[in-house]
């Protein structure tokens, strides 16, 4: 099997994608010509022509509105927005739109269109390149959110949002991009929209996470397992919304602690949604007070390198939150 | 609330620290901030700040004493707050409560990312309990207030309690195991099995080495015991089986399609047995120090062989059973005794053990008794020969039975009284004897 990063990972599944169906066209910014300011898209405008790789001016409301018009139209349009920090003027036809067109028709039309962004901070990309902006959408039924972080995972999502017939928000985290690899399996390859994932098992400590933070878990779980002996389960959330309650739950009767960490802030992160729920269906089973990991609370990620570090959560936090609540 | 104060990590590598000097005494007054304690580190000595202001209420570590990093050296409580007293010099395993950005005490760690609402110091009641643990211990029966705890601050964990139930299991199996409350307990420091005092002989290459399983050390155990205490003596009797194999015949089949499992001899011969042992109760006793106990219940062990080693359980007042009754006695305990559910009240209690070594070919055994009976009797295979019957000679179903008798209760005129009621008695079977 090739190994790929996640980069190349989204860019080989849109190829794929594209090639299967001529019905899935991409619309963004610099997408085209340009192949992506990251080279998501890198050779799919000579592959496919200006038809099916559109070059949009800088206007998300109409970029996503357009993908919009188009998939109640009969196409299978994937809007990129460049950075998730940009998503914001299109949040009107996302919500508004896009998640209630088959609510509002009564099931006459559906909406199928998947709407990328790279998210997540690290990257000294400051104030408007460095966002997570799952919470804003997680509240919307309606909409799916899906936040793949292994090179598999992306493909097999990718395709099933691609296919899905109601809009998917795909959120590929920009520090993931290069920094990690996988398998990335060859032919038809679909994970279904939903399922959660157990990356490690374990019986110890039960944690919750997606994203590069969900990496960071599992480094520290296999350093927790060779140091204190401690063996951690780290479920990888892939789909935000709908949330995998019945794994989550499950894993926590079987280990009576749960750690939630995401990259997001703390309050009103998907975190809380989790906690809520396993303190409701699995009250019984816990052994420990539900804590959750996540960025401070507060309006940006800094700018500077120091500021930066400090604010998001790092692998080092994670682990020590790990230990700190097996020995609880 | 009284604040717990750690052993802070001075360094990146550093584990521990040793108290240099106590700057602040139990009952003053220490300012947030203001120099608490010298630590004395392989890397660096420092001042430590005390993280709040209030009231030295206990120093918990000596000066010189080396202490680990997040072990709690000292409780500061607020100004004007009364703390129920703690025992003097008590520190928590473990150390460490979390603290919302912990004042700064762990560089590079947690006055970052945000944790989720600092956990309070962990209250010393010994009776806060998690729902896991109260759930634990509504399903199992055990007191959480009787099993020693090793969460943080002493606390009686889930995993603790998973450990107390496990050792409540294994020590019920130990007496199914061992067969017998009343018999020594195979935990006994005195290695009766003998394997510790024998040298360990060198291996010789391509040997292979088994660990001794609970059950086979069980058997060793009470197996030496039995031989070097009870005195053995061995006697024997043919049995002439002809009647009742015919009749075994002709009615084997009907019997399974209608009860459901096979009709094997040796129900036959623990009816025969218990018989014989109302006529002979002295058989069915214990030698004890100064007296001899004649059990009044007969209960009649059966020897049931298992994949890695044998168990003996036990048809309770087998004289008050029919002859199907018993066969579906022994057919119950024996597909539990297989299948790992016998319980202990299945195990204890036996007063007289028969052994069906004919099932593997034997046709003499001698079997080891099973103390604290008296006696033991094995039933040997089933065999065709030729013998004399009258003047002639005849084709006749020929059985042996096999018994050893702890001399010290038992003569050999009695069990042979024993034997020869026995004997009659399965000579005696045939199709006029009622099953049910």
């Amino acid at each position: 099997m090739a190994i790929k990063n996640i980069l190349e990972s989204v860019r080989q599944t849109l190829f794929e994608a594209m090639s299967r169906d001529e019905r899935v066209m991409i619309l963004g910014e610099d997408v085209g010509r340009h192949g992506g300011v990251f080279n998501a898209t890198q050779g799919l405008y000579e592959a496919f022509g200006e038809d099916r790789v559109v070059d949009t001016p800088l206007a998300e409301s109409s970029i996503v509105g357009i993908a919009i018009g188009a998939a109640v139209g009969g196409m299978l349009p994937i809007a990129e927005i460049q950075f998730a920090d940009f998503i914001h003027p299109a949040v009107d036809q996302i919500i508004n739109e896009a998640a209630k067109i088959r609510y509002r028709s009564n099931n006459d039309f559906g909406c199928p269109i998947v709407i990328r962004a790279p998210y997540g901070g690290g990257v000294h990309g400051g104030l408007y390149h460095s966002q997570c902006v799952e919470a804003l959408f997680f509240g919307t039924p309606g909409l799916k959110i899906v936040a793949p972080a292994t090179p598999a995972d992306v493909k097999g999502l990718l395709t099933a949002a691609i296919e899905d017939p109601d809009p998917v928000i795909f959120l590929e985290h920009k520090a993931s991009y290069r920094a990690i690899k996988g398998e990335y399996p060859e032919g038809d390859y679909y994970v279904p929209i939903g399922p959660a994932d157990v990356k490690r098992v374990g019986g110890d400590v039960t944690v919750v996470s997606y994203g590069m933070t969900m990496h960071y878990a599992l480094q520290a779980s296999e350093e927790l397992s060779k140091e204190e002996g401690i063996e951690v389960e780290v479920i990888d959330l892939r789909t935000l919304l709908p949330l995998d309650r019945r794994t989550i739950v499950e894993s926590v009767k079987k280990t009576g602690k749960l750690l939630i960490v995401h990259e997001d802030n703390l309050t009103g992160g998907i975190g809380a949604e989790v906690a809520a729920t396993v303190a409701n269906e699995a009250f019984m089973y816990l052994d420990a007070p539900i804590r959750r990991l996540a960025a401070l609370d507060v309006p940006s990620t800094p700018y500077h390198p120091v500021l930066e570090q400090a604010m998001l959560p790092n692998k080092a936090q994670v682990k020590e939150a790990i230990l700190d609540l097996a020995r609880y | 609330m009284p604040r717990e104060i750690v052993m802070p990590k001075l360094g990146e590598s550093v584990v521990e620290g040793v108290i240099g000097k106590w700057l602040k005494a139990e009952g003053d007054f220490v300012d947030e901030d203001e120099p608490l304690v010298e630590v004395d580190t392989d890397k660096v000595n420092a001042e430590v700040p005390s993280p709040a202001r209030g009231i030295v209420h206990r120093l918990l570590a000596r000066e010189g004493e080396t202490v680990a990093v997040g072990q709690v050296i000292a409780i500061i409580r607020e100004v004007d707050e009364e703390v129920a007293d703690l025992p003097a010099g008590e520190s928590a395993p473990g150390g460490s409560t979390v603290a919302n950005g912990s004042g700064g005490f762990a560089p590079g760690g947690s006055v970052a990312a945000a944790a989720s609402a600092g956990v309070e110091p962990l209250a010393r009641s010994p009776h806060l309990y998690s729902p896991a643990v109260r759930r634990l211990a509504a399903e199992s029966g055990i007191d959480p207030a009787t099993v020693t705890g090793t969460g943080r601050g002493g606390r009686v964990s889930k995993k603790d309690m998973e450990r107390a139930i496990a050792q409540a299991k294994e020590r019920e199996r130990a007496v199914v195991l061992s067969g017998s409350h009343e018999s020594r307990s195979v935990w006994a420091p005195e290695d009766e099995s003998g394997s510790a005092s024998a040298a360990r002989r060198p291996l010789a290459d391509g040997d292979e080495v088994l660990p001794i399983t609970r059950m086979r050390r069980t058997i060793a155990e009470r197996m030496v015991h039995s031989k070097r205490t009870v005195p053995h003596a061995w006697t024997t009797v043919e049995v002439d089986v002809t009647s009742l194999v015919a009749w075994r015949e002709s009615i084997k089949e009907e019997f399974r399609r209608r009860e459901g499992f096979n009709l094997t001899y040796l129900p036959f011969v623990v009816k025969a047995a218990v018989e014989a042992l109302r006529e002979y109760p002295i058989l069915n006793s214990t030698w004890e120090e100064d007296r001899i106990v004649i059990k009044r219940r007969i209960n009649i062990g059966i020897a049931v062989d298992l994949e890695d080693g044998l168990i003996v359980p036990v048809i309770k007042d087998a004289d008050q059973k029919s002859i199907v009754g018993l066969a579906r006695a022994i057919a119950d305990l024996a597909t539990r005794a297989r299948a790992g559910t016998l319980t202990p009240d299945d195990v204890t209690g036996g007063t007289f053990t028969i052994n069906n070594t004919g099932a593997f070919g034997s046709i003499l055994s001698a079997p080891i008794i099973n103390y604290p009976q008296a006696a033991i009797l094995s039933m040997e295979t089933i065999t065709k020969r030729p013998v004399v019957v009258g003047d002639g000679i005849a084709i006749r179903s020929m059985m042996n039975l096999c018994m050893s008798l702890d001399h010290r209760v038992l003569d050999g005129a009695v069990c042979g009284r024993f034997l020869r009621s026995v004997k009659r008695r399965l000579e005696s079977y045939d199709a006029n004897t009622p099953l049910y």
